[in-house]
């Protein structure tokens, strides 16, 4: 029944956004569901301490699983001194001048290049040209290269917000410029930093298109020992089980667990950049 | 030297560090251009640009008489693969930025940040797993298919890869229309819908377009999930159900065989090369037009 004379507000268009929120909202649900569902039961203590047996359709992921983790290091390593490095370019030297607009630009496009690409260049510069072949290191700083601009963009934000009377007050007790930075600006911003550092790697771990060509293998026989040999990785692992390997049905449940692995590395990665934001923030109110 | 020369020394070596590494940012784009540049320059010794950019076959062969380098099946691909993408992402994205931004209340919103940087941080080769795995049978059962490797699993896959990136940006957008231009709006009688439709999009059209061409960035970029999920068929696409190869898919499949320095080798980078410009094109865009919305605000 309508009533007389005052107006209702059509109900549809909030219908209409709601769906559309919930749509995306069961989209990860259902990612989440499937991963977890189906890759928990794989996850047993030998599949995550084992090395894969019998042509990997056994046996656990345990390589990969270090492969990923020396990897990421590796890629700390290269990205987060020269990303804090341009960083502290950026928001404590430099003018608004042409250079500064230009080191920006690269930054922001740097961000938008395909991380194939990234991929390609690792295998010009660091396989080829300077010769480390395919290995950690090789695909480790081509990951560093990847994450590079956003290291840059998170360490930017922590170095903002700090305030700049405590510059002021370093410069006052007759701290150089680099002195205050180093005592006083960085120590100030390094949660902030950590924050935007473990972001940008736990990015950096779940990339498989730059370590296509850059170091990551099928298999090899022992853990990874040293940064210049080849190297398992996660999630070329889980691409090679799930579309690579000869007997796929086979060996769906440990691609299943490489997945849940995988995903749950990812997460605790982002849960630790979640916890120390939020430690963050408590300390500056 | 004594204490306060070297601190001085220190200061200015350190500065000159600093804007070293700033520096290198800008060689590290330059060189990936000049890689690209130089090693598709060397296929364009060897091979016709003509045929490059006029065929469609993509027929590498170590006998240079039955070789063939077309790009057009490869660029029609990635095109088609993110336009699908696109017509899914797109709706679904500005319709949740609104819902979070107008719509949903405190709690809701608290809940639904969170969800959308966890889509966000889900590696893409997951997200092409299950494109195998969930995405490719529920297709194939749906529309008779004898498998549901193809365009529009692709394209499913791309829009869950782009909507963050879409909802996040085009959230920001709409998040930064001032205040006083809706409460106007309701001042003189407009309800909600009329204040979304008429005020608050077109103040931040600009940021949502923005938005969009960040999201095709992304999708025009992506390797796994395509690489997985789309069935990799060497053939002029003809529609979503046909299994295409997209130029990233192609890259990836074919440079970890091929060897170095041959003509096939040449033009991945050519091919890769032309991902580049594209994908710059559409990122200086966004960006541009980000910035004349900014202006206006």
């Amino acid at each position: 029944m309508k009533t007389k004379g005052v107006y209702q507000e059509p109900q549809w268009p909030m219908l209409l956004v709601l769906s559309c929120a919930t749509i995306v909202f069961i989209m990860l649900i259902a990612i989440l569901g499937i991963v977890f569902f189906k890759g928990l039961p794989a996850i047993t203590f030998e599949f995550l301490t084992s090395f894969p047996t019998h042509g990997m359709t056994q046996g656990g992921i345990l390589p990969a699983i270090v492969g990923t983790v020396m990897l990421t290091l590796i890629t700390a390593v290269f990205s987060i001194p020269l990303g804090v490095g341009c960083a502290v370019y950026l928001n404590e030297y430099a003018q608004n001048t042409r250079t500064t607009r230009l080191i920006r630009a690269a930054i922001r496009n740097l961000a938008g290049v395909p991380s194939i690409i990234f991929g390609l260049f690792g295998l010009a510069l660091f396989v080829e040209a300077l010769d480390f072949g395919t290995s950690l290191y090789a695909a480790g700083f081509t990951l560093g290269l990847l994450s590079l601009p956003y290291t840059i963009t998170t360490t930017e934000e922590a170095l903002k917000v700090i305030p700049e009377g405590l510059r002021e007050g370093a410069l006052a007790l007759g701290a150089t410029k680099y002195e205050s930075i180093r005592d006083v600006v960085i120590p100030a911003a390094v949660p902030g930093i950590a924050t935007g550092a473990v972001l940008s790697l736990s990015r950096a771990a779940g990339e498989t298109a730059p370590i296509l060509f850059t170091g990551a293998v099928f298999y090899i026989t022992g853990l990874p020992g040293h940064p210049g040999e080849e190297f398992m990785a996660l999630p070329y692992h889980l691409y090679i089980l799930s579309t690579q390997h000869q007997s796929i049905e086979a060996v769906r449940p440990l691609a299943f667990g490489t997945a849940v692995v995988l995903v749950v590395l990812v997460f605790l990665m982002n849960l630790a950049a979640i916890i120390l934001r939020n430690k963050f923030r408590n300390k500056l109110k | 030297m004594n204490r306060n020369q070297l601190r001085i020394a220190t200061n200015t070596g350190f500065g000159y560090l600093f804007q070293f590494t700033g520096l290198f940012c800008i060689a590290v784009l330059l060189g990936i251009l000049a890689m690209l540049m130089y090693n598709a320059t060397a296929f364009f010794f060897e091979a016709s640009p003509i045929d490059f950019i006029t065929q469609t076959q993509w027929n590498p062969n170590n006998n240079p008489l039955k070789a063939s380098y077309g790009l057009l099946s490869l660029l029609a691909s990635t095109l088609l693969v993110t336009l699908g993408a696109m017509v899914l992402a797109i709706p679904l994205g500005i319709g949740t930025a609104l819902f979070m931004s107008e719509y949903a209340g405190g709690w809701l919103k608290h809940w639904l940040k969170p969800a959308i940087e966890i889509l966000a941080a889900i590696p893409s080769v997951v997200i092409g797993f299950i494109g195998i795995v969930a995405v490719a049978p529920a297709l194939a059962w749906m529309f008779g298919l004898n498998n549901g490797l193809n365009a529009l699993n692709g394209a499913i896959l791309l829009a869950i890869m782009a909507l963050p990136t879409i909802i996040t940006v085009s959230e920001d957008a709409i998040h930064a229309v001032p205040s006083t231009l809706k409460e106007a709006s309701y001042a003189l009688g407009a309800d909600r819908w009329t204040t979304i439709r008429k005020v608050i999009v077109p103040a931040a059209y600009p940021g949502i377009i923005a938005a969009v061409m960040l999201g095709i960035g992304r999708a025009i970029g992506e390797t796994m999930t395509v690489l997985m999920a789309t069935g990799n068929a060497l053939a002029f696409p003809g529609g979503f159900f046909d299994s295409i190869r997209t130029i990233t898919a192609t890259i990836a499949i074919e440079m970890g065989e091929v060897p170095f320095r041959t003509t096939h080798y040449y033009g991945l980078f050519a091919i890769a090369f032309v991902l580049f410009m594209i994908t710059m094109v559409v990122n200086i865009m966004a960006e541009s037009i980000a910035n004349r919305a900014r202006k206006f605000q």
